[in-house]
């Protein structure tokens, strides 16, 4: 069988197991269609919240960035893992308790403010749909590199899917199209990794492998790599660091409280039957996290190791690499090479005509003569990050079931985020605006229709910025963390630490949190992200707070938020004893009732 | 043993300030901010800060999270606060 034919099989498999979830799983009630009926099973919250939440940038694009970044490359691995933490003790528990459908239906109740309900659904709606993009276009790229479709046809087909269980299904459809998701992503993804580790260090565990010596060798896999990078002048790849420790720190830390905050992630935890089961099916759901993330480093190091030992057969007898006649012949490059040289991913240019490749770092001066003096002319070999997951499988020379494995795992990823995205803001839509504020008299059918007609409303808004990203569409995640962070996470963490804390301090907290990240984001991106609308002269260069990156912005834009609040919070008149009652009541778990929707 | 609530909320939040402590360790500390010192000590073949972020910071979570359930459990046991 081809290899080809493998895909579609694959594909076409997995794709069958979620229509067939789809019918079997309709939703009857709005508590079905909002939290699937509160009666999931921790463990498997824990799976769908894994698939819900690991995307298509984590499943193609993670270990490709982390391969290149070396050790900095840590800050997405504990930034995105971290922040469930947080999640666990902080907010899931204490939102399952107070026992209602959505997020900013929370902050409204806890901050007895329509307008602060208000504020909590335009941050909600600008996260979730900045970051639904990624996860079209992700689904766009996914078909068309593997199934020989093109981006349009593929985005329409990922529509069609998740139309499917979304729509008829809600959340119910959802959580169990996310566990079959999850379990099709997590063997794409481990199984080409430890064959890779098998075949590079001869353990089977890539955790393992990433830290056990080359076989015949007495060096580390990681020593040896370490070596290899350096004398082809880029830096070390165990200690590499991008812009400085405090820019990781922070960045770190912006990815860590923007988890905790995002929606989509948080309303998961609404669908477990108990206040303790929130707190397990946290730490199941980071036990599925990490089993890819662990994982994604070892995939990392060792497709580096494997691009640069072909690229330099020389680096596996240790002689040196920046010498005459070093690279490989081009016409002697393997297969994969070719295959995903069509695709652009890998693009070679002979700069000297020597008909070899050469891969080195030409901007690093001290490199510079001696590559000169070997006649070497600059970098020939340009690497997209995406190839290190998605030609894992070739360069590992796995059977073609394994490519198919590979290609059914990515659309799993941004299939299942896309879902979970959709229902937060169709949810957002149908509950906190249209029956939360503009037509509170709604009863469960119309509420029902409702929620389907935005549902309807959000996957063709998805779809239509999918086959036209914008402009701006690579900077978008930093976007929504930084809001989650800046505005979200804040604002509910407080709801339920400060009894005290009121509405006018909540609102605030969030409106100059939101306003200083965006402020700070649009700086160096533009406002809205239109080119030539930077102001970087107004805040006085690129990076000009503390070297922090814009992407590292959103922890500061959430300690603003904090401070802000809590000096509003000063100088305005304490909340009503009702809501003091409610957030003693949140605070503990007995009484907790499986959430129906009643108010 | 006073069991009020506000006896059950300052263990809680007891707990979390322990377990918030750890997490910052492994990742925070060892995992950036000493990860170049750490790096001298070799784990097999990871170096140490190395190791703590690209794989131990994310361990320890995984643990911390269930160490929280599990004692936040008790928690609520003892303040009889605990769901039927």
């Amino acid at each position: 069988m081809s290899v080809q034919a493998w895909i579609y099989l694959m594909v076409g498999l997995s794709f069958s197991l979620y229509i067939g979830i789809a019918i079997w799983s309709r939703a009857g009630s709005t508590a079905e269609y909002y939290v699937a009926g509160g009666q999931v099973n921790p463990v498997m919250n824990g799976m769908a919240t894994a698939a819900d939440w690991m995307s298509a940038a984590s499943f193609i694009s993670m270990a490709g960035i982390i391969s290149t970044m070396g050790y900095g490359g840590a800050l997405f691995l504990m930034g995105w893992t971290g922040g469930y933490v947080l999640l666990a003790m902080l907010l899931a528990p204490y939102l399952r308790k107070f026992g209602k459908f959505t997020v900013p239906q929370f902050i409204g109740d806890r901050f007895y403010s329509k307008s602060a309900a208000v504020v909590a659904v335009i941050c909600l709606l600008v996260a979730s749909i900045t970051y639904i993009i990624g996860q079209m276009t992700g689904v766009g790229v996914a078909f068309s590199r593997f199934l020989n479709v093109s981006n349009e046809v593929g985005i329409y087909i990922g529509m069609a899917i998740v139309f499917l269980y979304a729509v008829f299904g809600g959340m119910k459809g959802i959580t169990y199209t996310q566990v079959a998701q999850y379990v099709v992503l997590i063997i794409a993804y481990t199984v080409p990794a430890i064959f890779i580790s098998l075949m590079l260090t001869g353990n089977p565990i890539p955790q393992l492998g990433l830290g056990s010596k080359l076989p015949g060798s007495d060096l580390y896999l990681l020593e040896r790599l370490d070596q290899i990078v350096t004398d082809l002048g880029f830096g070390k790849y165990t200690t590499s660091v991008p812009g400085s420790y405090l820019n990781m720190f922070m960045y770190t830390l912006s990815l860590m409280i923007g988890t905790a905050g995002l929606p989509h992630v948080i309303m998961r935890f609404f669908t477990v039957p108990k206040v303790r089961d929130a707190r397990m099916s946290a730490g199941w759901a980071l036990v599925f996290i990490a089993i890819l993330y662990t994982t994604a480093p070892a995939v990392a190091a060792m497709a580096r190791y494997n691009l640069l030992s072909t690229v330099y057969p020389a680096a596996l007898e240790n002689k040196p690499l920046v010498a005459p006649d070093q690279g490989i012949r081009y016409d002697e490059r393997p297969d994969w090479f070719k295959r995903w040289e069509q695709t652009g991913l890998l693009k070679f240019s002979d700069k000297n005509g020597d008909g070899r490749i050469q891969h080195y770092n030409d901007k690093n001066p001290a490199l510079q003569e001696k590559a000169e003096q070997v006649g070497w002319k600059g970098n020939e070999l340009n690497v997209n990050a995406d190839i290190i997951v998605m030609a894992n499988p070739e360069i590992a020379m796995l059977p073609g079931w394994v490519i198919g494995l590979v290609a059914a795992g990515a659309l799993a990823a941004a299939l299942s985020t896309a879902a979970g995205l959709l229902l937060a803001i169709s949810s957002a839509i149908s509950h906190d605006l249209v029956k939360g504020v503009f037509k509170p008299d709604l009863d469960e059918k119309g509420e029902l229709l409702a929620g389907r007609t935005a549902m309807v409303a959000a996957i063709l808004v998805a779809g239509y910025l999918g086959l036209n990203p914008p402009g701006f569409a690579a900077g978008t995640v930093a976007l929504a963390f930084g809001i989650a962070a800046s505005s979200l996470f804040p604002a509910i963490m407080m709801g339920i630490f400060s009894k005290k804390m009121n509405k006018e301090g909540a609102i605030a907290g969030m409106l100059v949190g939101l306003f200083v990240t965006l402020f700070y984001v649009f700086a160096h991106k533009g406002i809205f992200f239109i080119k030539g609308t930077e102001y970087l002269g107004l805040i006085g260069g690129a990076n000009s707070f503390f070297g922090i990156t814009p992407e590292a912005f959103g922890s500061v834009g959430a300690i603003v938020n904090f401070i802000v609040a809590f000096i509003v919070d000063k100088f305005t008149k304490e909340p009503p004893a009702h809501i003091q009652e409610l957030v003693e009541n949140v605070r503990v778990p007995r009484g907790s009732q499986v959430i129906k929707g009643a108010h | 043993m006073n069991k009020s609530p506000q006896a059950y909320w300052s263990a809680t939040l007891r707990l979390i300030s322990i377990v918030l402590v750890v997490w910052f360790i492994v990742s925070y500390l060892a995992g950036i901010i000493l990860a170049p010192a750490l790096n001298s000590i070799q784990l097999g073949g990871y170096p140490l800060g190395f190791w703590f972020a690209h794989q131990g910071s994310m361990y320890v979570f995984v643990a911390l999270i269930f160490y929280y359930a599990y004692a936040m459990n008790k928690i609520d046991r003892e303040f009889d606060v605990h769901e039927e």
